[in-house]
């Protein structure tokens, strides 16, 4: 074979591997997930903290976020002051599902920019992430009170995400009416 | 009215550039004179135009038009005058009419200085860069225009992202890009010399200080980049291995390589295919770059909104502008045959070792910055590559790739000579290890296995650099900018090994807990918070803190890190609080309220950090005045 030709053929292969990725780039914002609608798959993992493991059943009866986090991934310290700022609202219970990270360094960054978790199952295989359909790092999951998926996020948490995607899915607020409205953007329904 | 007209400039500014491309490579190939003479007006006409256009973003932007979607989206009337200039370039669509202007203001500057250049080679790489430049405004026209408007007007603009509301970071991306598309004007030389099927020493005389501005552009505003990463994101490193830093990286890595083969190419005539090769790969990185960044196929710090119409439209112009090259270079790049020969030991041989170093090195970051596509490709899930795999695999080709370097610079063209230069090599060598000694034991504690190493390298390096030009100082010969700048550049090299080994071996960094007046250790150093206050900007509000950071009893710094609330994007951010001092840096970043007054502090001292931009700044600076030489501007004399 021609060695000039080599860059050319290596060249095809990138781009075959960069259309595989628009197309799959693509469908993580169309389809949001096949668990919609459906129970999110059960699991039973380690919690971080190292009390009693976290069981997916105990989310039942409330609704919930399941945020997909890891202290490797950059857009999720991007989130972060958006979830704290959603646990002090009290307005729902937020499961951090530590992804593929290691047990020092995601106590360390809890210890250091703030704990927004009721809970942090440590998925250090990523086996639940895999059944959970998850695409990356950061990712959020809406949960209702009987554990179906109501809506999927991915990528950072922010205002207007919280606002459009979220707030209006959720039911309306059963908490302290006089708590100042989280997000103000002109524009994005709201309830409550 | 105004924004109306900057589209419509900008539509104007597709068709002379359709103009430069055709005239420009039919002219020569049909041998019409006319259409090779009217190739030039068609760049002015282009330059005009764009220039217009973005006058007209900038004027919406200063005016606070918001009914301009683009300007609704990244300004606010609160926002500073020059934050409304630099929130041209603060999302995709401004970014990319920035990026259109910087190409044809190159292109205008090859136009204006190709002169002393054969008639039709110049218009053929003219005809290239309309090319590429027609992609560009057709990019920007059809998927990203920054004119569309908003109708109703917005009543006040969603203010430019936080992040990007620096000095530094808005200085950043203009930099970067005029480093990017500087490459293409190598790229054009070398889609020309291939079209021509001729590549001589004239021909690498030409490219080459094209070649070096773009490449010390780009290395300071990599450089630019890193240090905004170090004071704003309050992280405290310099480099991340995120994979937007990998794209500028990678291009920066294959420049270097370039500019040291375009040297061979000239003196020697060798390297040819090589060296079309590489300038095909330098400016087809920076496309890549921009693909990985725009596309949202990776997801990172810097994501832009994701767009997979973008995505779909940048790689349909990267199979042609890089495939056609590519292609090219298949076809032609065999008729491109060197002759001479070269011993082992002669100047040739160090520059072929680190140029494949440095393609090794590149392809390390190109592996690692695609791996998570490849095994998402292929159904192995989702993976993250970080600087565990990074640093040691960077490291490998690096570290030798300095040594030789170091011995290259003592060795001449053709013939090594180095039996004669034994003495500098030794001398140089000996005395690097001494200085990596005396800092190893000398100046911090606690070094690691790699540190002599990386001060012996950095010391050996810095100390050859200077080798020629003493040589010839004393032997009063002149001393012509080229050399001068090559010294300059490969000293600061040496300074930069040295300042990335200080940091990586001493960099004691800590998280405290700290309520007012409390105060917590970090090593020898003892940080106390003495008070937090309230603050107002224009924009923003910030809580102020103030910390007292004594060594041994002694005040060594006071710090303010602040971390700031932007009203309009409800977005937090960090000013760290740094103490600069030429040994070293004290820094503070404040965390998150940790509750019943307390508050976490990112506590970090980093021995020698701000060299490390320093080196990159003169690096940049030694490439200027190589470039400056004005025996590249004349005839035939001799260029080292």
């Amino acid at each position: 074979m021609n060695r000039f030709l080599l860059p050319a053929g290596l060249f095809g292969l990138l781009v075959v591997l960069l259309f595989v990725g628009i197309q799959r780039s693509s469908q993580k914002g169309i389809i949001p997930s096949a668990l919609l609608g459906k129970p999110g798959p059960e699991f039973r993992l380690p919690s971080l903290d190292g009390s009693a493991d976290f069981e997916s059943a105990s989310m039942r009866g409330r609704w919930h976020l399941l945020n997909v986090w890891g202290t490797w991934c950059p857009q999720c310290r991007v989130e972060h002051d958006m979830l704290l700022e959603i646990a002090r609202s009290g307005e729902i219970a937020i499961i951090g599902l530590n992804w593929k990270d290691e047990d020092v360094l995601a106590q360390r960054w809890l210890a250091e920019l703030g704990d927004p978790y009721d809970a942090v199952p440590v998925d250090r295989d990523g086996q639940v992430a895999v059944e959970w359909g998850v695409y990356g790092a950061p990712e959020t999951f809406l949960i209702d009170d009987q554990g179906i998926v109501r809506h999927r996020h991915v990528g950072a948490m922010t205002p207007e995400v919280w606002a459009r995607e979220f707030l209006s899915r959720m039911p309306t607020r059963q908490g302290a009416p006089d708590e100042p409205v989280l997000v103000p953007v002109p524009g994005a329904a709201v309830e409550g | 009215m105004i924004p109306e007209l900057g589209h419509f400039m900008l539509v104007l500014a597709l068709a002379a550039a359709v103009a430069q491309a055709f005239f420009g490579i039919a002219g020569p190939a049909l041998g019409r004179q006319a259409w090779i003479d009217v190739t030039r007006s068609a760049v002015i006409a282009q330059f005009v135009l764009v220039s217009l256009s973005l006058a007209a973003l900038v004027y919406a932007f200063v005016q606070n038009d918001f009914s301009v979607e683009y300007v609704a989206a990244n300004s606010n009337t609160a926002l500073p005058v020059g934050y409304r200039i630099a929130a041209v370039w603060g999302a995709h669509e401004g970014s990319l009419l920035l990026w259109a202007w910087i190409m044809v203001a190159w292109t205008l500057a090859v136009a204006l200085l190709s002169r002393n250049l054969p008639p039709e080679f110049a218009a053929r790489v003219l005809g290239v860069l309309g090319l590429i430049a027609i992609g560009f405004l057709l990019f920007t026209l059809a998927t990203s225009n920054p004119f569309a408007r908003l109708d109703p007007a917005a009543p006040d603009g969603r203010d430019l992202n936080p992040l990007l509301q620096d000095p530094a970071l808005a200085m950043h991306p203009p930099l970067l890009y005029a480093g990017y598309v500087g490459l293409s004007v190598a790229f054009a030389f070398a889609c020309a010399a291939m079209i021509e099927g001729r590549l001589d020493a004239a021909w690498a005389r030409w490219a080459r200080p094209w070649t070096t501005v773009a490449w010390a552009l780009l290395t300071v505003g990599i450089a630019l980049g890193s240090w905004w990463a170090y004071y704003e994101l309050g992280w405290g490193g310099y480099w991340f291995w995120d994979p937007v830093e990998n794209a500028s990286f990678m291009p920066w890595l294959v420049a270097t390589a370039l500019i040291h083969s375009l040297a061979v190419t000239e003196k020697r005539g060798l390297f040819k295919s090589w060296t079309l090769l590489l300038a095909i790969l330098g400016f087809s990185l920076s496309l890549l770059g921009t693909f990985l960044v725009r596309s949202g196929v990776l997801v990172s710090v810097h994501s832009f909104a994701a767009d997979p119409t973008r995505g779909l439209f940048i790689l349909a112009f990267l199979v042609i502008i890089i495939g056609g090259a590519l292609a090219l270079y298949a076809w032609r790049a065999p008729l491109l045959r060197s002759e001479a020969g070269f011993e082992l030991t002669a100047r040739e041989s160090f520059l072929l070792f680190n140029n494949i170093l440095l393609m090794v090195a590149a392809a390390a970051v190109f592996a690692g910055t695609m791996a998570p596509l490849i095994s998402d490709a292929l159904g192995l899930g989702t993976l993250s590559v970080g600087r565990q795999y990074y640093d040691p695999v960077f490291l490998l080709p690096t570290l030798p790739l300095l040594a030789f370097a170091a011995v290259g610079l003592h060795s001449g063209w053709k013939k090594g000579r180095l039996g004669q230069r034994k003495r500098e090599i030794l001398g140089t060598l000996v005395l690097g290890v001494l200085i990596a000694l005396a800092l190893v034991f000398g100046a911090w504690e606690g070094a690691k296995v790699l540190t002599p190493v990386g001060f012996a390298l950095g010391a050996w390096l810095m100390l050859s650099a200077f080798v020629d030009p003493i040589d010839r100082w004393r032997r009063k010969l002149a001393l012509p900018p080229a050399i001068l700048g090559m010294a300059l550049a490969h000293a600061s090299l040496g300074v930069f090994v040295i300042s990335i080994t200080a940091v990586e071996s001493y960099t004691l960094e800590r998280d405290l807990a700290l309520g007012i007046g409390e105060s917590g250790k970090l090593g020898g150093f003892e940080y106390r918070l003495v008070g937090l206050e309230g603050k107002e900007g224009p924009n923003y509000d910030a809580l102020r803190g103030e910390i007292i950071v004594t060594e041994g009893g002694r005040q060594v710094a006071v710090l303010h890190p602040e971390k700031r609330n932007y009203w309009i994007q409800q977005q937090q951010m960090t000013e760290a609080g740094i103490d600069m001092h030429w040994t070293r840096d004290i820094f503070a970043a404040l965390g998150e309220d940790l509750g019943a007054g307390r508050w976490s502090v990112r506590a970090q001292v980093r021995p020698l950090i701000n060299y490390v931009w320093l080196a990159a700044l003169l690096m940049a600076i030694g490439g200027i005045i190589a470039a400056c030489d004005r025996r590249y501007r004349k005839g035939d004399e001799e260029v080292p």
